[in-house]
């Protein structure tokens, strides 16, 4: 028995974008830039996806830029942004609690000159609106907030944030990290007043190594990557036909049954909440209703070391991961569960289980009996 | 440019009559490790030399390094192979190679050295260095010779065909793998055991290893870099032999039996054991770790003790007086440091305690491992029958 429960780390391939993927890599396999009839067929692959991926967020197609993935969207956003825009200022504001993605890239701005404010998050993962008032200047260009939190699932208030930003007196281009986010709610930038949005097709049942950026049609941006030209000159590099078209199908089926699969989850995640606290010595983090995302549930558990419990639930078929599968390239103690007031002594002791519409409550059930079998156990043996 | 090596070794030179066993090791390991490089290689021992000449085209840096990597060789002379085309045309050449080799304004101090194998040669050695010394001084005004401590000694070796070389590459010394037997290393996934068992290798001991496996407290990646450690000590070693034992039983009941200030003391112990059982089977003579004296609790002289007691074996510990920058600067060399500071728990560290014992009285230990009679010599019995044997390198 295998059970997938780490679905924020990366999700197994809808096999329809698979198959896809597979016929444009072997048959309609052409250069969108090649004047004859191959590389035609691909620019219409590419064209269809762009205009699938734009109605599911209601913009335009040109305003879609592929990329190679989450990384690479935030680094675009950014870098290209800030570069674009720095005669109108050279101020920056992001929250401490962003993807590696974003943070590293700030601090690449920073050696460049730019000034970064890193905005804290309330014990329930949020940020507040007071302190981004506080900071935004007037040489402030651009926010940038992530949607949904990868380690709790807290969700941030981007349409206020959108709000705020557009009441100020000079242009502050807003730029959101959706990769959690897109896929597990509706996300419509142009109400919510974003300027850019990173997405991921890993993360939603689409090939890896594939993504895009959002970017409305006013932001003055900058290209990353320089070459033959492609995409507007946004983003040179021959276009990845198949992962393109295969993410286009991801993002359909994703979005096939929305609700009742948003309605499912939700319950699922629910329930599991709902079991867990059962358990002697859990703690849950963050968010545990409705206002978090329907998929992240961090549970803390009180002596174990989340490395063990990890391996023995893997022994068992069960797949969750320590924190965000992100940092474990550089592990140290989380800093979003430290922002959110998590003991010290659970910081260490924290597992991430997170869900995707092909999770049942069997698996569920699974998983919780596993875990009410190993604690115990796994109690006996700790370092005293 | 050139076209052989000419393989020069030191100490097997003096080991009498057993030269012959140290010489075919040293030829064998040659031969494996230029295996691994691009094009093919003859690899000859004759009149106390060993050649290792090209057939065709290879890649010269990837066979330096290779040989660079193999015990026993002290030094690597690249040699250019010239058919004998009369005394002039071998002078030309000469000349040819030494502005290829050193540049046109070359200006170091130089000796001429010949030899001849092959007696009718028409010249004797003597009147050869003359007469060459002579077309050098002439073609690099800028040189000068030095018969006693020359910059660049050039070597003409005249056999079937004339051999030209005048540079040593430094190799690492010590002795061919094979020549010493065959011992059983400690593998942690730290920085320690891999310097030690290339320490020990370099004797020209061969290397099998174990490590302790004690899921799911440590992790298949833990795992997985001790493998990528031992393949980094094969690329000196050859292949090693890695049995990977799982320890969680053993350490688990340790855990619940004895007090938790021996425990360290005890597992290794039970390690210890275990280690010397699948060495006995698999023909090792010794035992070989990374201990240094105080550099942690288990390896203060009480603690080394303690552990020690347990083998009939030596146990070999080449790195008992290091200090730890000096090992990182050896794991460094050999590359294997990055690859030992991921960080992974191995099992030494999961379950030690706060405070444990750093003068452990053997008495009291052994009356501490009483109490695990009961189960302990099964326990041990399985740990070693479901050994997993992975073969690294």
């Amino acid at each position: 028995m295998e059970i997938y429960l780490d679905n924020s780390a990366t999700t197994r391939c809808y096999e329809s974008a698979a198959k896809l993927m597979y016929e444009l890599m072997t048959e309609h396999y052409g250069n969108t830039s090649s004047m004859h009839q191959r590389g035609v067929e691909a620019e219409r692959y590419r064209r269809e996806a762009a205009k699938r991926i734009a109605r599911s967020m209601k913009v335009e197609e040109k305003e879609i830029c592929f990329t190679s993935g989450g990384t690479e969207s935030d680094n675009l956003a950014l870098l290209g942004c800030a570069r674009a825009n720095r005669r109108a200022g050279k101020h920056l504001i992001t929250t401490s609690f962003e993807h590696a993605a974003i943070l590293n890239t700030m601090k690449e701005l920073e050696e460049e000159g730019f000034r970064v404010t890193y905005l804290p998050v309330d014990e329930r993962g949020i940020v507040r609106l007071s302190d981004l008032e506080e900071a935004l200047c007037d040489d402030t260009i651009l926010v940038s907030v992530m949607y949904v939190n990868n380690e709790i699932g807290s969700v941030q208030p981007i349409q206020e944030i959108g709000e705020l930003l557009k009441k100020q007196n000079h242009k502050i281009l807003f730029h959101v990290d959706a990769v959690q986010a897109y896929g597990k709610f509706r996300i419509y930038p142009k109400k919510l007043g974003i300027d850019l949005m990173s997405v991921s097709s890993h993360k939603i049942h689409g090939p890896k190594g594939v993504g895009f950026l959002y970017v409305d049609s006013g932001v003055k941006i900058q290209p990353i990557l320089f070459g033959g030209g492609q995409q507007r000159d946004l983003r040179s590099g021959t276009e990845n036909v198949p992962g393109v078209a295969a993410m286009a199908e991801a993002v359909k089926e994703i979005y096939t049954g929305f609700e009742e699969k948003t309605e499912r989850l939700y319950s699922l995640r629910e329930y599991f909440i709902q079991e867990i606290k059962q358990i002697e010595g859990t703690v849950v983090n963050g968010p545990q209703g409705r206002e978090g995302a329907p998929h992240i549930v961090s549970v803390s558990f009180a002596g174990v070391r989340s490395e063990v419990l990890l391996h023995a639930l893997e022994d068992k078929g069960i797949y969750v991961s320590a924190g965000s599968a992100c940092s474990s390239n550089h592990p140290a103690p989380s800093r979003t569960l430290q922002a959110i007031g998590v003991k010290k002594e659970l910081l260490e002791s924290t597992l991430r289980f997170s869900f995707c519409e092909f999770t049942t409550k069997e698996e569920l059930d699974y998983t919780l009996a596993a875990l009410r079998e190993l604690l115990p156990v796994l109690r006996r043996f700790t370092r005293r | 440019m050139f076209h052989a090596f000419l393989i020069k070794y030191g100490e097997i030179g003096i080991k009498g009559k057993n030269r012959y066993l140290f010489e075919d090791a040293l030829v064998a390991q040659i031969r494996h490790a230029l295996k691994q490089v691009e094009g093919e290689f003859r690899v000859t021992k004759e009149q106390g030399r060993i050649y290792a000449e090209a057939r065709g085209d290879y890649d010269y840096d990837e066979a330096v390094e290779a040989l660079r990597r193999v015990f026993g060789i002290v030094g690597i002379c690249p040699v250019v192979i010239l058919e004998d085309q009369g005394f002039d045309s071998l002078a030309k050449s000469v000349v040819s190679y030494l502005k290829e080799r050193y540049g046109e304004d070359c200006g170091k101090t130089f000796k001429v050295h010949a030899k001849r194998a092959r007696k009718t040669y028409p010249m004797a050695s003597m009147e050869m260095n003359a007469e060459l010394g002579g077309r050098i001084l002439d073609a690099f005004p800028q040189m000068k010779v030095d018969v006693h401590e020359p910059e660049l000694m050039l070597h003409i070796e005249v056999r079937e065909k004339i051999y030209l070389y005048s540079d040593v590459i430094p190799g690492l010394g010590g002795m061919p793998i094979g020549t010493n037997g065959k011992s059983m290393l400690l593998l942690s996934g730290g920085i320690d055991s891999p310097v030690a068992g290339y320490m020990v290798a370099k004797r020209g001991v061969k290397i099998d290893a174990v490590y302790f496996h004690a899921p799911p407290y440590t992790s298949e990646r833990a795992k997985q870099k001790v493998v990528d450690l031992a393949e980094k000590v094969s690329r000196f070693t050859g292949p090693i032999y890695l049995y990977v034992v799982n320890f969680t039983d053993i350490q688990l009941y340790i855990y619940e039996k004895c007090p938790h200030d021996e425990l360290t003391i005890i597992m290794r112990r039970y390690m210890m054991r275990i280690a010397e059982r699948i060495a006995e089977k698999t023909g090792c003579l010794g035992l070989i770790t990374g201990e240094s004296i105080g550099q942690v609790a288990s390896q203060t002289v009480p603690s080394l003790a303690a552990t020690n007691e347990v083998c009939t074996m030596p146990v070999f510990r080449p790195l008992i007086a290091f200090d730890k920058e000096d090992i990182v600067t050896i794991a460094k060399q050999i590359d294997t440091y990055e690859t030992s500071i991921q960080p992974f728990e191995d099992c030494c560290t999961i379950f030690v305690a706060k405070h444990p014992v750093t003068k452990p009285n053997i008495h009291v230990i052994k009356r501490s491992e009483l109490k695990l009679a009961e189960k302990i010599d099964e326990m041990v019995d399985k740990a070693i029958e479901t050994a997993e044997l992975i073969v690294a390198g």
